[in-house]
């Protein structure tokens, strides 16, 4: 998917994440902070961009604040925030396609 | 991903507890509280700017989340609203065991939400029937159609009343004896019962008051109800003992399913219990009361 | 050297009598000499101790470079104390290489990390330490190690010599003109003076300082003039707010209060909830929820608690106005109900450090405790549980009395959430051993309760009293199973702080965190 324009998804709350994404410079360029970074950075970092491969998302810039989020709450963001950014977030999703 | 076992139609369903679907952090693990089902909420406590996140956020947690034995049903959004097709797209995608139509009016709306599931479940691959309905009277028009809403569909596993939303039509609020509601409710429960499918009764809003929430859970299980919406886990325990059976009404269930058993094998239809009559009618209840004692660690047997 | 709890141990800190941890009780038996102060005689009858300023405090106790400062912690996160005894020292007396030693320290001392930075503080020891200080000690800054003991093994550590205080800073809500100090009755009131006790009674010097003056003799006092050099008075020792909290309120969080009521449907179920049982609890959220449902329970059995002991607030202060337990013995107060209770309500009372946990003698109050309930950072399958290092590996919390009622008690339960956002609490090795897991008798989690295989006698009762429970090993991979195997964080090789075990054994040390990159 190409990112057509800025789009944000997810809050700062405990246990969530926020994720940003806007138009790239023809790579992902990630930026990642999280309360849980030590530990945690590595897979949240993998997780992040697994799910931007697997939208075909390969220009766009990430920012990506993590306040503890689970696995499956870093997919759901990364997704709202994409689609949001091309205006397919609202419906006829591909649920148990891309998205999975 | 977690595959779920086919929804039963007609399981315990006492307490059924609201979640916020868009709140990663509270849903994650809402079964840990023993409530029978999880209801996750994409209707009111979802911004109307944040209906498409807390579809994202349902998928995957329903995908990566055991529930193990707690039903999750989801609500979606009305029927008058821009997003319940999507809603029930992404229920039927992500595995859930049943929908709940909020504000629904008439048999109408029930067919509307069956023809949008079972379309999904063809889009997805999913068994055609899987995911179950119940609906959600919120209006007089609602509880004057009760029992074609009831009947309208084999998916239809309940019913539940949705206090709010009705006092205001009615122009009343809650009253202690409940009195506001004593109509409605009494309609709802017939009409359940006349389609034989569940009654469930509203969430009662005020957590400080605790005779309060009390007093209701004991009238709605002396009017027959099956469980109760809840908005709080500290509710879950005490809807719990009150439909907890008592001993002695496991011991006699027991005796009338053996004894109805054992006098159809003879060609019985009529026969006495501990010197009471008994025929076949008894039966229902009596089996319903020892899923219910199994439930509770009451009852080991296999009658059941 | 490794210790009985799989810590390595740095040899060249195995120096002058040092040990590594070898279990719960090594030390019995062993005899101590006990170290005694050098004290000056005040023969000549003095009208009055007060001095004009801290500097000239200092001056008079024979203030230099090299010294060893100490300072009490009740008046938690509203202390003013340490940052204006430091500043005296050290930017008018121009002092160096000095030593804090606190009985806590907290986010209200973040100034003191200048001074470590500035390499003015050479050295700390604590039972805890937060904010910045924690920051700069975890980054190395700290000339040597932070030594980390908890409250019971600050005590034994001060008897024994291993402290030696030159100088003794009493923060005092009310003193004399002479020193005698209460915690109460003036406008920075904390309750409780324990934790001052001990080094009131070791220490070379004491400096009381205060900000209300009262008429002579200011009775009964929790620090005595007789131990009193001088007695300085200034505008505000503290902050009110934020010494005692308003009353301690018993969490509503539904997570918290289910957690509560297992723990007490395991008290419940062993041989020692009867008439006259011991309890102490933490004021964590489900901690202090259990005594909600402890109470419930006691009821229903017709029986009553015979003490409590601990950290104080209002919910136990309620529960002895009821007359439902029979003496309360505080070491120090948490919030205004337990203060304006101690030597209020009859049957509470004041204790010292020593009395409340010091291993080292003759029968501290945590050696006749039923239960202890407490919290936990992390807590790992050999029961071992952190209170100290946050999952970043930084210093962030306090042993405090975790580590003494543990060992003291006969049933000590952990309760703690399995997971905190995504944080495994139950994992396999926590990032430092406060408490060792030979002491950790039961785990209390939202997704069940785990006994410890060394107390078959405790898993026997739940399960004769129908209490459910699993393996800690369950609850381990159910939490990973959440929140996915967190990496190992990597460290440097400079120890930044050793954690004494209570008996001065080495528990464990903490290393200076690499810096994390992706």
């Amino acid at each position: 998917m190409k990112i057509l324009k800025p789009a944000v998804a997810g809050t700062l709350e405990s246990s969530d994440v926020q994720v940003t994404v806007e138009p790239g410079n023809g790579k992902i360029e990630l930026e990642l902070s999280s309360s849980v970074m030590n530990q945690y950075g590595r897979q949240i970092k993998e997780k992040v961009l697994e799910t931007l491969d697997r939208l075909e998302v390969n220009d766009a810039r990430v920012t990506v604040v993590d306040k503890g989020a689970l696995d499956c709450t870093i997919a759901a963001r990364v997704e709202c925030a994409v689609f949001r950014s091309c205006d397919a977030s609202a419906k006829n999703l591909p649920w148990g396609g891309v998205i999975r | 991903m977690i595959p779920r076992p086919k929804p039963e139609r007609f399981r315990l369903r006492r307490t059924m507890m609201f979640m916020n679907a868009q709140k990663p952090g509270l849903f994650k693990d809402a079964y840990i509280y023993g409530c029978d089902s999880i209801m996750l909420d994409l209707e009111d406590a979802v911004a109307e700017n944040q209906k498409d996140a807390a579809r994202f956020s349902l998928y995957h947690a329903l995908k990566t989340i055991d529930y193990g034995d707690t039903e999750v049903i989801v609500r979606i959004n009305g029927l008058d609203t821009p997003h319940w097709q999507e809603d029930i797209r992404v229920c039927v995608a992500a595995g859930a065991d049943g929908i709940r139509i909020a504000k629904c009016e008439s048999a109408e709306d029930v067919r509307t939400v069956e023809k949008a599931t079972e379309e999904a479940e063809k889009e997805f691959g999913v068994e055609v029937g899987r995911t179950l309905l119940m609906a959600a009277l919120e209006s007089p028009k609602g509880i004057i159609n009760a029992y074609e809403i009831c009947s309208a569909s084999p998916r239809m596993f309940g019913v539940a009343i949705s206090g709010g939303d009705f006092r205001k039509c009615m122009q009343t609020v809650p009253q202690p004896d409940g009195v506001d509601m004593l109509y409605a409710r009494g309609q709802m429960l017939v009409a359940a019962r006349a389609a034989g499918i569940q009654c469930f009764d509203t969430v009662f809003t005020n957590l400080d008051d605790e005779e309060g929430f009390q007093a209701e859970v004991l009238q709605n299980k002396a009017m027959g109800f099956d469980g109760k919406s809840l908005i709080n886990p500290k509710q879950i325990r005490f809807v719990h003992e009150v439909y907890a059976p008592t001993e002695k009404e496991v011991i006699q269930a027991e005796k009338i399913v053996r004894a109805v058993r054992e006098n159809a094998d003879k060609g019985l239809g009529v026969f006495t219990v501990d010197g009471k009559m008994i025929d076949i009618a008894f039966l229902p209840s009596a089996e319903r009361t020892l899923r219910l004692a199994r439930a509770y660690g009451m009852y080991e047997g296999d009658l059941v | 050297m490794k210790n009985a709890v799989g810590r390595d141990i740095p040899d060249y800190l195995l120096v002058n009598g040092k040990e590594v941890y070898q279990g719960k009780n090594y030390m019995d038996g062993k005899y101590v000499q006990k170290a005694g102060p050098k004290t000056r005689r005040y023969e000549q009858p003095q009208e009055s101790k007060i001095v004009a300023s801290l500097a000239d405090a200092l001056r008079q106790c024979g203030a230099k470079s090299g010294m060893t400062f100490s300072f009490h912690h009740h008046l938690r996160d509203g202390d003013f104390v340490v940052n204006m005894v430091m500043k005296a020292a050290i930017e008018e007396l121009g002092l160096e290489d000095l030593t804090i030693a606190a009985t806590s320290l907290g986010s209200a001392h973040d100034p003191i990390a200048d001074y470590i930075e500035q390499g003015k503080v050479i050295g700390i020891q604590t039972s805890g330490i937060r904010g910045r200080m924690g920051e700069v000690v975890s980054a190395g800054k700290l000339k040597t190690p932070a030594i980390i003991r908890s409250h019971g093994g600050r005590p034994r550590a001060i008897e024994a010599g291993e402290v030696h205080i030159d100088i003794a800073f009493v923060a005092a809500p009310t003193s004399d003109c002479v020193g005698n100090c209460r915690g109460i009755g003036g406008k920075s009131n904390c309750g409780s003076m324990g934790y001052a006790m001990t080094d009131a009674k070791y220490a070379d010097h004491v400096v009381v300082v205060t900000d209300c003056l009262v008429d002579f003799p200011n009775m009964p006092a929790s620090v005595e003039a007789i131990d009193v050099d001088a007695v300085v008075v200034v505008d505000s020792i503290g902050n009110p707010k934020k010494i005692a909290s308003a009353a301690a309120r018993i969490s509503q969080n539904p997570r918290d209060l289910k957690m509560a009521e297992d723990v007490a449907r395991v008290v419940a179920a062993t041989p020692y909830f009867k008439d006259g049982f011991s309890f102490q609890t933490g004021v964590g959220g489900p901690s202090l929820a259990a005594n909600l449902f402890i109470e419930k329970m006691m009821d229903e059995k017709n029986i009553k608690m015979g003490w409590a002991i601990g950290g104080i607030c209002g919910p136990m202060v309620e529960l002895l106005k009821k007359g439902k337990v029979g003496k309360v013995i505080d070491v120090q107060d948490f919030d205004l109900d337990a203060v304006n209770s101690i030597n209020q309500t009859p049957n509470h009372f004041e204790m010292s450090a020593s009395q409340y946990a010091n291993p080292a003698n003759k029968g501290a109050f945590v050696n006749k405790l039923d239960f202890v309930v407490l919290a936990a950072l992390e807590i790992d399958t050999d029961f071992n549980v952190n209170v100290l290092t946050g999952s970043d590996g930084v210093l962030r919390g306090a042993p405090g009395g975790h580590p003494d009622t543990a060992a003291g008690s006969k049933c000590c339960i952990i309760v703690t959430p399995l997971v905190r956002g995504r944080m495994a609490t139950v994992c396999e090795h926590v990032v430092t051993v406060t408490t060792p897991g030979d002491c950790v008798d039961v785990l209390v989690t939202d997704y069940g309760i785990a006994v410890n295989p060394l107390r078959q006698d405790l898993i026997k009762c739940l399960d004769e009293a129908g209490v459910p429970h699993v393996t800690i090993e369950e609850l381990k991979e159910k939490a990973y199973s959440l929140v996915g195997r967190p990496d190992d964080l990597e460290w440097e090789d400079q120890v930044v702080a050793v954690l004494e075990a209570r008996d001065g054994t080495i528990l464990d040390v903490v290393k200076k965190i690499k810096p994390y990159t992706l």
